[in-house]
């Protein structure tokens, strides 16, 4: 059987090669600059690849991308202060201070700074578990999202949700459950069609996820009732620790959405993200297309988990040549530095200004004491609309309300 | 079926029958005295109550509009409230002409409010929402894919943006999809969000319970699965005025909350109800028939068989007269209908069970860790040293809803009649 097995992947690759011939390139440093005016403070005309986007059932997004040197910079420094706080997250919990469930989006800044950069402020988004940086970029706080992280007062769900349950107004947070976020998030785009907003909600979730039966089930509502809401898919390469094309039939996740147009985003280079943010949010609220999937081609240097090493299902080779020839922020770094937007000098201060705000974050929370005891039984029911009582952590121990 | 061992005739006094250790069940197979005479055919109409003569279900306008514990919406929200009835309206409607009465008074005060499932812009398949499209537009009723977990997932969405959301399930069998949205969405995004987020506007319906001919996936009563959800409520009513009272508190309780329906009263329980705005307390029980022997507990559609029962025990008829001793037949049984499943009325039931010494709780769903083991577990925690017979459940059995064999499948009468002679007996 196994040798069968081995036999139809072997029939099987051709094919899948070659269907992938021309999919986006995932370079981070490929844009090139078109025209810089001698005023800096006045925007800058940038050309993307050719091969940043690919289509299904729509159109191409324009090439050309006009940015300032400051929102670059903005940019730069977020993405640096993200990559940051993951690795404070990931030295804390290595410290034992973090218990439980840690995913980390280290690689990925590009997606969550992009986003952001492509959206406005009353735009909803909700995602996975793979949520920190967007809860800081939707408003919240690095001391918000280490504190509930470490399960303290500081934290954004006061202590109580731990990581992936952080919420800003605007951030419909990250959600454990594989999947489940895509129907809520077409549930709130229906809310924002029903009053008229002129906003769009992003519904993100994994290549892993995309194989969700409700996944399917929101985009046949939110293409039948023309919603607007753009599904994200975060394509990582990995669900867990099994790649994209040993779990899904169609790895191009652009295309999974039937009559839902697609486009397929090089994830690794943020001037893209914002272009193809841009356009989404065009198409969906501008124009009032309904649905649009976008998927961002992207790579998780770590593991799916703090206990997963990540090096079982790739090679140490891989992780280490997409660290060194596509990081986005590295990407980003040469762009600012060729086009002679800021010196080094200038992006080193940045460097240090992200990490001192982290440290200074990471100070703050192990200050921050545990939730208190009369919180377990906070926020289950609306007050004063509880049972009569609830069981504690012991035999002995009720709470009456 | 221990109801065909006849009990012995014993003229003890039923308060000393009703002190611990007495069992004349002991020696009852040794003496058998089976009737001789022919089973006699019941009068037309049958001589025992049931849900079309039930004395439980309020017929008229008098005592509709005094329905314990109601509480009129429509008036000033400062102002106390009142009791007085003069000047109300009421009219006959059975269960799912009330619970559409709710839908249509909840969406024409709330102008968030959204009705949205499967067909029910035509009214649904049991007419819940009939017209509700024509009256209040395609855009606030409206149908749905066949998606039971992209529903629920969409109503909490709906629901955590401040919109009212009623969403039906058309079969509380189909829930088992959305279980997960229920369960880890619904129930949790108020506590794992600090209380930033919440989707207390969400209510779904969905009909419940056995319909006679539903079969493995028409009749299944899933309660019990959702009890352990803490930040869910469940609600089944019994009859149209509970239903619309209970609905309207549903929908705008600031939890979410599961309505099931018991589906075979949607047409066979027939009240007056009022035509005002008013609601029902949720978690509270409710005494429908006071008593100090022995307590029965039920919810939804099992109240009426109870009932029944509650009759045939007092005034056995002459087919089964054998098989209740005399001496039982003044007992005075409580019947309580729980109402709230999550929370549920753990005070009532208790201070009940702790006046009457025993308790026999009947409900549709399996016996297995269904709702009756948590309820038996609590009572004999606070009630032991008052208890003078074990917790009896009557349930279904804990098999599939079999098609042919569902009449025997759901607790019947007959049953709790046993139990209750058991019980009285042990």
């Amino acid at each position: 059987m196994s040798s069968l097995a081995r036999l139809r992947i072997a029939r099987r690759l051709p094919t899948a090669l070659r269907a992938h011939v021309r999919g986006v390139q995932t370079t981070a440093d490929t844009t090139e600059l078109h025209n810089k005016p001698e005023d800096l403070s006045q925007p800058i005309t940038l050309k993307l690849h050719e091969d940043s986007f690919s289509t299904h059932l729509c159109e191409k997004p324009s090439l050309e991308v006009q940015i300032t040197a400051q929102e670059l910079m903005t940019m730069y420094k977020q993405m640096q202060t993200m990559r940051r706080m993951e690795m404070a997250a990931d030295a804390l919990y290595k410290a034992k201070l973090i218990r439980g469930f840690c995913h980390l989006a280290i690689g990925q800044e590009a997606v969550s700074v992009g986003l952001e950069h492509g959206i406005e402020k009353n735009d909803r988004v909700i995602t996975a578990y793979r949520c920190h940086p967007f809860a800081v970029m939707r408003g919240g706080t690095i001391k918000g999202v280490l504190g509930e992280l470490l399960g303290r007062q500081a934290g954004m769900s006061n202590g109580k949700g731990g990581s992936m349950h952080i919420f800003t107004p605007t951030f419909f947070g990250g959600n454990g459950i594989v999947g489940a976020q895509v129907p809520i998030g077409a549930g709130v785009a229906f809310a924002q069609k029903y009053r008229a907003e002129k906003h769009c909600t992003f519904a993100l979730y994994g290549d892993g996820a995309s194989n969700q039966g409700q996944v399917f089930e929101a985009f046949n509502m939110a293409k039948l009732w023309d919603l607007p809401c753009v599904f994200v898919c975060e394509n990582n390469k990995y669900g867990m620790g099994t790649s994209a094309e040993r779990s899904s039939s169609n790895t191009s996740y652009f295309t999974r959405g039937d009559k839902i147009p697609g486009l397929q985003v090089n994830g690794m280079d943020i001037i893209a993200a914002k272009r193809a943010v841009e356009y989404a949010r065009n198409w969906t609220v501008e124009q009032g297309n309904g649905p649009l999937l976008l998927e961002f081609v992207t790579y998780r240097y770590g593991g799916h988990s703090m206990s997963d090493p990540g090096t079982t299902y790739r090679t140490r080779e891989e992780v280490q040549r997409m660290r060194s020839t596509q990081d986005p922020i590295r990407g980003l770094q040469r762009y600012i530095e060729e086009w002679g937007l800021a010196t080094e000098q200038e992006l080193k201060q940045l460097d240090k200004d992200a990490k001192a705000e982290v440290d200074q974050a990471v100070a703050e929370v192990k200050e921050s004491p545990e939730p208190l005891i009369k919180d377990l039984w906070s926020d289950i029911y609306f007050k004063g609309t509880e049972p009569p009582f609830m069981r504690g952590r012991e035999r002995e121990e009720i709470h009456y309300y | 079926m221990t109801i065909l061992k006849p009990y012995p005739r014993l003229s003890l006094p039923s308060s000393k029958l009703l002190a611990r250790n007495v069992s004349p069940l002991r020696g009852a197979s040794q003496r058998r005295n089976n009737s001789s005479e022919a089973v006699e055919a019941p009068p037309a109409g049958g001589h025992l109550p049931s849900i079309a003569t039930s004395q439980i279900l309020r017929t008229k306008r008098e005592s509709a509009l005094r329905t314990s514990g109601l509480v009129w919406a429509d008036e000033d929200s400062i102002a106390p409230s009142r009791t007085i009835v003069g000047g109300r309206e009421t009219r006959k409607m059975n269960t799912y002409q009330a619970i559409r009465d709710a839908m249509g008074i909840a969406m024409a005060k709330d102008e968030t409010a959204v009705v949205f499932g499967e067909d029910v812009a035509f009214g649904g398949v049991f007419r819940c929402t009939m017209g509700l499209a024509e009256e209040f537009g395609k855009e606030r009723v409206f149908n749905t894919p066949l998606t039971e977990q992209g529903i629920a997932g969409f109503g909490i969405g709906l629901a955590v943006m401040g919109h009212t959301a009623i969403a039906e399930i058309q079969f509380a069998d189909y829930i088992y999809p959305a279980f997960d949205q229920i369960v880890n969405e619904a129930a949790k995004i108020r506590y794992r969000s600090g209380g930033s987020f919440n989707c207390g506007a969400l209510t779904i319906r969905t009909p419940t319970m056995a319909v006679g001919h539903g079969g493995l996936y028409h009749s299944q009563s899933p309660e019990g699965f959702f009890m352990g959800a803490s930040g869910l409520k469940i609600v089944i009513p019994r009859s149209p005025i509970q239903a619309k009272g209970l609905l309207l508190s549903s929908i705008r309780d600031p939890n979410p909350v599961i309505f099931m329906e018991p589906k075979i009263l949607y047409r066979s329980a027939v009240e007056q109800v009022p035509a005002d705005d008013y609601e029902l307390p949720l978690g509270k029980a409710e005494t429908l028939i006071s008593g100090s022997d022995v307590t029965v507990l039920t919810w939804g559609t099992p109240v009426y068989h109870c009932e029944t029962a509650i009759h045939m025990f007092n005034n056995p008829p002459s087919s089964i007269q054998s098989a209740v001793p005399t001496s039982l037949r003044s007992a005075k049984v409580e019947l309580i209908d729980l109402r709230s499943i999550l929370p549920w009325d753990v005070e009532a039931v208790v201070e009940s069970v702790n006046r009457t010494g025993r308790l026999v709780i009947v409900h549709e769903a399996g016996m297995t860790a269904g709702v009756g083991a948590e309820i038996a577990a609590e009572v004999q925690k606070r009630c032991f040293l008052k208890l003078n017979a074990p917790v009896r459940r009557v349930t279904g059995w804990d098999v599939p809803v079999a098609l042919q064999y569902e009449k025997f499948h759901i607790p019947d009468s007959i049953r709790i009649l046993d139990a209750l002679v058991e019980t009285l007996t042990y």
